[in-house]
Order: structure tokens, then sequence, then C-alpha cells
């Protein structure tokens, strides 16, 4: 079957997002300005100012107020779209939890920026890695406005799945996308994406004393719905496993909707989770997520050119973190090198460098794995940085140096 | 009150409680049990309208227009004593759980 | 078709007749008022079938749903602490836009919030301004009890002058907490655009009026209601109700409605003949000596100097509300 008819257009990373969410034809949308997500608030209230969405824009007075109202309405019903940034999302935080316990199919633009203090609105993944690391919501990390644009479409799909109901976050790099101009493709009709989302939200059923009811407050339901009540300790931890449930389906889910995706738009991003470049023969592998996979991606040809057998894998799906699929593309590697751009000072390194550590623990036989942080607050990540780490790479597979923990790079000393 | 506690393959997903509140009897809280003189009671209904726990029950005459008489479901009375202290003719009398003295 | 709100009272049998819209055996303290408040709100509802309730974190929301047990006949929403307001924004907005999708068939339901006086004084006071000056049309219900009671009586915005609570406890130096109460009502009613009233649920056709009007309303409304608490305040349970009545028979909680089309403020019910009647107000201490709360003004010595400051406050407040109302 051939691609849906599509037509280019020039838009930046966040107007991106404001058209996936107009395609999708949200219901409500509640959301609060902050650098640089202010964009896809922008552009989304002139859709709504011109009647092209009909949606309630609810323009709430912070953000823990807009993850709030979304949650109402997402539990009432509604499809629901939201974006934040940093501290917007550290706020919001509280909330995340509890969105992602009710089971709703909550979808959130994240312009990925560095959180205060000392204040930086530019881009760093410490926001969303730092605020949602155990809140158990879907993650992407997207590198370019047209994934931007197609994530935010299937994170609808994903989400309202039965299997799943479970809140996504989709992340791009704050100003690096957010603001940069790409010429990138949309739906020419945008009912196409609104029949691949099978229109309006149908709400979940579940059964509840003997009768089948919407998971939502809906009136009319035979029996009423109570979303959020107490639990002792003789029930939490079941309710928690009952959303590992979830996310485990997603493994599943996430590669049905990025296949089918991929009939309609004619685009796929690796296998939905990876993507690889180079890396099938690589005896060195860069690991990294967001925009700097470009760069790398044309440092490793120029040192292919000179022979190098160098491979860049970007991790697109961050939750659930594909362990096993990294585990494979990584296997016959010499050296890894995991670059982070996010840190807790006390951990034993970034978050991908541990995550890609533990996947690979069960391995009979590891590469080595070095962690490399980069970019903190917009630092430059620029080529000759980029070609300085994969240099250092290789003199470690030859043995000229030895493996280290983790390095900065970037910053001056 | 106990009872065997459910797997979370049992249980309905996003923390939705699946028993009504009903099943739970709060009389057992109680240490003073309200006893109406229904003789005295002029069905004003004061103490259904301040009961906390709608645990005051109304008995309809046959043509729905009056109630009849009003009596407590002791399986939720607490044993606050509101209805004693609002009934306009005290009809009401608290005496001590488990004694009808 | 039910009658307009100028003209409608509640009848006692009809209401007598609804069915529980909260159930028997939740686990609110005995002599608990802000359950009676529950009860007497939903009955006044043009329609309660059709509404949908969100609930703030408090003694209401935590003793109400104990998993897996449910209190509610109606569907129901608990979030967090402080956002109640925009939380019900939430699903006011999501209604709308469904039934002008045409996929909510039915008619709007009413979003009815229930917040106590720590999730609306003060950390739920932002999103409860926001959702206001927004102007969804929802009813919020402030059950007051004058302290964080959930988690064990603490002190909040709400608590009256000179109460004892934990963390404004009445010691040798300190004689419980020294601010006023926070005029949340004339907070709310500034706003300008919300029907703003005070009620108590011993003048129970006086509050189910007022939630009536709330209901009819075209917008926000707030409604603050008194509510006793015989564990924070510390009274025997069965007085419950002679407490609620006296915090307004001393005027210490006057029944008045504001109403933002005319601007006008209106003394209401027993409040209205007290304004006609001074000479029948009951003296604050009436209603300090029954609370073990204000114990440490009777002893080990009884405190007419602070006595004293608390009638003069809450006959200056209860001055300056005749002015608002023009009755004087």
């Amino acid at each position: 079957m051939s691609p849906a008819e599509q037509i280019d257009i020039l838009l930046n990373g966040d107007e991106a997002a404001a058209w996936a969410a107009k395609h999708c034809n949200v219901d409500v949308v509640a959301a609060y300005p902050i650098t640089p997500q202010t964009i896809i608030v922008e552009r989304f209230s002139e859709f709504v100012a011109n009647g092209e969405v009909d949606c309630e824009f609810i323009a709430v007075e912070s953000e823990h107020s807009a993850l709030s109202a979304c949650v109402g309405a997402a539990a009432a019903g509604a499809r629901t779209f939201t974006a934040t940034a940093a501290n917007g999302l550290n706020l919001m935080h509280e909330i995340l939890y509890i969105a992602s316990s009710l089971r709703l199919p909550i979808v959130m633009a994240i312009a990925n920026r560095a959180v205060s203090g000392p204040i930086n609105i530019h881009c760093d993944h410490t926001d969303a890695i730092g605020s949602a690391f155990l809140a158990s919501w879907i993650m992407f990390f997207c590198e370019n406005a047209q994934e931007v644009y197609d994530t935010i479409i299937q994170a609808y799909k994903i989400a309202e799945d039965p299997r799943i109901l479970l809140p996504v976050m989709v992340c791009f790099d704050g100003f690096l996308i957010s603001h940069t101009a790409e010429r990138i493709k949309v739906f020419k009709d945008d009912k196409v994406v609104y029949d691949f989302l099978g229109g309006p939200r149908k709400v979940a059923k579940i059964n509840l004393m003997g009768k089948e009811v919407e998971l939502s407050l809906n009136p009319k339901n035979p029996v009423p719905v109570t979303f959020g009540p107490l639990d002792l300790f003789d029930y939490y931890f079941e309710h928690k496993r009952q959303q590992v449930e979830a996310m485990e389906n997603a493994y599943k889910v996430i590669a049905e909707v990025h296949e089918q995706y991929a009939e309609l738009s004619g685009r796929r991003y690796g296998d939905g989770f990876l993507v690889p470049y180079k890396t099938e023969d690589a005896e060195i592998i860069a690991v990294v997520m967001g925009s700097t996979a470009g760069t790398m991606r044309y440092i490793v040809d120029e040192m292919r050119e000179e022979g190098i057998k160098i491979g860049v894998l970007r991790v697109r799906t961050y939750r659930p973190f594909p362990y096993e699929k990294l585990a494979k593309y990584l296997s016959k590697a010499k050296v890894v090198g995991v670059f982070d751009r996010a840190q807790d000072a006390g951990l034993v390194g970034g978050p991908l460098f541990i995550e890609t550590r533990a996947s690979l623990y069960d391995l009979p036989e590891r590469p080595i794995v070095v962690n490399y942080v980069y970019g903190l607050g917009g630092r430059d990540m620029t080529p000759e940085l980029i070609r300085q780490a994969f240099d250092e790479l290789v003199d470690i597979a030859k043995g000229k140096i030895k493996p280290f923990r983790r390095k900065y790079i970037g910053v001056r000393e | 009150m106990s009872e065997e506690l459910k797997g979370w393959k049992e249980i309905p997903i996003a923390g939705v409680p699946f028993k009504p509140s009903t099943e739970y009897k709060t009389g057992d809280w109680r240490a003073f049990r309200p006893i109406i003189d229904e003789k005295k009671c002029v069905k004003c209904l004061q103490c259904w309208l301040f009961c906390p726990d709608m645990a005051i029950k109304i008995e309809w005459e046959p043509d729905g227009k009056r109630p009849r008489r009003v009596y407590y479901d002791y399986n939720y009375c607490k044993g606050c004593g509101i209805c004693a202290n609002v009934c306009p003719v005290k009809a009401i009398t608290m005496i001590p759980e488990g004694g009808e003295s | 078709m039910a009658k307009s709100a100028k003209e409608w009272a509640p009848n006692l049998f009809e209401i007598a007749k609804m069915p529980d819209y909260i159930a028997s055996g939740h686990r609110m303290c005995a002599g608990c008022v802000a359950p009676i408040i529950v009860k007497l709100a939903l009955r006044a509802l043009p329609n309660p079938e059709n509404t949908v309730i969100v609930n703030a974190t408090g003694c209401l929301e935590v003793a109400t749903t104990i998993f897996p047990y449910t209190a509610w006949r109606r569907p129901w929403i608990h979030n967090a602490f402080e956002n109640a307001a925009a939380t019900a924004s939430g699903v006011e907005a999501a209604f709308k836009v469904l039934k002008r999708k045409g996929i909510w068939k039915d008619e709007l339901p009413t979003v009815l919030v229930f917040g106590g006086d720590g999730g609306t004084f003060d950390i739920g006071l932002q999103s409860l301004s926001g959702a206001v000056e927004r102007g969804h049309k929802f009813i919020y219900i402030l059950y007051d009890n004058e302290a964080y009671m959930n988690t064990g009586i603490q002190r909040s915005g709400g608590t009256p002058q000179y109460a004892a609570t934990t963390t404004s406890p009445a010691g040798k130096v300190i004689p419980g907490k020294l601010e006023w109460k926070k005029p949340i009502g004339y907070i709310i009613a500034s706003h300008l655009n919300a029907y703003v009233a005070t009620a108590n649920p011993y003048y129970w056709m006086d509050f189910m009026k007022k939630v009536r009007k709330a209901a009819e309303y075209n917008g926000p409304a707030f409604i603050h209601a008194i509510s006793p608490c015989d564990r924070g305040w510390r009274f025997d349970p069965s007085i419950s109700m002679e407490v609620a009545r006296l915090a307004t028979d001393t005027c210490l909680h006057p029944l008045w409605e504001f109403d933002p089309e005319t601007r006008e403020y209106r003394v209401t019910d027993r409040s209205l003949y007290l304004a006609k009647n001074p000479d029948k107000i009951v003296p604050i201490e009436e209603y300090l000596r029954r609370q073990g709360r204000f114990a440490h003004l009777f002893r080990p010595k009884k405190r007419e100097d602070l006595i004293k400051q608390i009638q003069d406050r809450v006959m200056k407040e209860w001055h300056y509300l005749l002015k608002l109302a023009g009755l004087e």
C-alpha cells in the first residue's frame, strides 16, 4: 500500500509538534509557556483561534495545573495534549506519577532544556530523564522535526491502545530541534491521521462490580468510577505491578504502531526503538540520544573513509528501555562510548550509560563501555569534539589508552 | 473485616476501587447506641438530615406523602449522638452499646 | 423541569426520598460534619444523576475511598492536594468540547468540587484563582474544618485566631494561632465573576438554596461551608450541629452571598435576622467555651483580654460585612 499523500512544509520542531496535535484532533490542550516550548503553545493557540482545530485550549496558570487539567480532561474521556520543558516539567513532577497510575493516555511534548540553577534555557536532557526517571511514562527522544511530527501521532495510537493506557512523553532538543526550521512532510488531509488513530479517543472498558463500564468519569456508567483512592500497604504494590505489565506490552505495541505508521507515511526510524548507522560490523559504537546523532553520523562517514570500523546507535525509545535489542546491536563491538546529555553528580555515570551497562551485563562477552557527558546547558557538541571522543574510543580499542568510567567532554578545565 | 487479598491480575486497573463502602460495616465503631421512642417521635426528620452516615432510614406511608416511622440501620450507625442532640422533642436516647438499660 | 434558583427551596420530604450519592460505610469520624455537607449539596443540585465530583486530598477524600471501598455513587476523581480546581477545569473543558464534537451526546454534567481549608486557603489557592479567572463553570464547595485535619490538626490559613493546633499550640508564651482567619470568601468574590456564598450545614435550607443558585449560575461558584471537627476542635461528637449553629449565631461565620451579576453582597437567613435583631447575637464566649481548642482561654486562668479581642474583632468583621451589604 503506498503512503498517504503528504506535502512539504517548512516547520521547526515546536511547530511540528503543534501540527501533529492539530492533525490528531486533540480535544483539550492545557499548557503553560516555557522557553523553548513556547512556540508549540503559541502556534496551537493560533490554530484554535482560526478554527483549524476544534479544541478547548485552557491557558492554565502554572505547569502543575497544566498536567492536572490534562488529568481531569483525560479522565473525562478527552484526547489531551500538553507541552513543557525543564523547570515546568519539574513543577508538574508530582502529577506525572498520578497520570501514569490513573492510566491516562496523555501525550506531552518536551523541548529538552537544562534545569535551573543556574537558570539556563538551552538544550540539555536532564529535565525529561530526571523528572520522569521513575514515573512510568513511555518516552521517545526525537532527532529532528519530522520525527517529532511522526512520533506524536504514533504516541496517541500507542497510549490509547487498551493494552497500554500509559501517558507518553515525546522529547526533542530545545532550540536545536525546537527552533530550527526544517523542510518536513505532513499529511495533506489531516483526516488521514484521525483515521489512523481510529477517530476520536475510544475510552477503555473495564469490568467493575459486575458491570462493564468506561474507564472514565462518564456519568452514564452503570457503576460510577472512582479515580484516585487511598491505597494502604495491602494494595499499592499490586497497582504498581499492573503498570509494569502495561510497560511490558509497550515493546510489542510500539513495534506494531511503528510498522503501521511506516505504511501510512513511508518513514521508519530504525526498528522503532533503536536507530543504527553502520553498526553491523562496527568495532566501535557510539550510543546517543537526540540531534547529536546526526553530527555523529557525519563523523562516522569521515572515519569510515579512513578505514575505521565505527558506527552510531541512536536510542529513540527511552522508556520502555530496549535492553534486549540494545544488547544485540552492541554485543559484537569492542568499545562502546555512551554519550549522555544529562547527569546527576552522584550516579556511577550518565543515565544512558548505566542503562547500557545494565543491558549488557548478562552477555557472555561484553564490550568495554565508557561514558562521555556532553552538551550540558546547551554547550555545543561540535564535530571536532565528537572526532576527539571517537579517536579516544579507537585508542581504547587498540589498547593505547586505558578505559575510564566517565569523562566530561567540552567543559573547560 | 479481613478477607482474602486479591492479586494484581484480579483487580481493576488504574486503582479503581471495586467494592461499595456499604460492604464495610461501621456499626462496630459504636460505644453508644441511639434508641428512638416512637411515641414521642414527630417524624420531623431532623435526625435524618444531620446523620453523617446515612444510618437513619425512613419508612413512608403507603401513599408516600408523609413518613410513617424513622429507624436506624445499626450496621452503619457510629453512635455519634448528633441525632439525639438535634431532636426537638428529645425522642432519642443514647445508651451504652451492648446494654439495654 | 426544576424550578429556578430564585424561587427554589428544598422540600424536606422530596430530598428525603432521593437516593444516597455518598453512601454509608465511609470512614469519616463519628460526628464529622463534612459528609453532611456532601449529602445536602448533592441533593440540592437540579441534576445529581448528571454530576461529576472532583475532590482535593484531605479528610473527605481519604476516608471515603480507602481501597478497595468507595462511598461515592457518582463519578469522582481525586488528583492531588493543590489542584482540585485545575483538575475540575480539565473535566469541565473536556465535556464541553466532547459535546461540541458530538462525542458526548447528553447534557453537560455539573462539575462539583470539594476541597478542605488546606487544599483551598493555602496550597490550592493558586489553582482555584486560576480556574475562577478563566471562568470555568463549576461549583467549588469548601468544607472548612479550620486546620489540616487529615494530617493531624495542623494550622491552616483558615484556622481562627487563638485556636490551638499542633503547629500553633497554646503554650506558656504564645496562646495559639495569632493570625486572624484568611477572608477566603472576599478573595474569591474579588475576582468579580464568581457566585460566592458562605454557608452553614445547620442552616440547611439556606445552604441548599445557595448550592442550587451556584448550579444555575453560568460560571464559577464558590461556597464556603463551616464544617466543625469534633476531633480537631475537641468537643463531644454529639454537639457537632450545636457548634455549627453557634458559629453563625455569634456572627463568627455569617451567612452571605455575592451576586456577580449585580455585584451585590447580601446577608441571608439567620444572619439577616441577626442584622435586624442584634440583641439576639450570641456572645463569642458561648462558642469558644464548648471547644477544647480554645480551652487555654479559660483554664488555668480565664483570658478575658483575649476573649474580648476575639469578640471585638468578630463585631468589626460583622459590621464590615453589613456595610458591604448596604445594611449599615
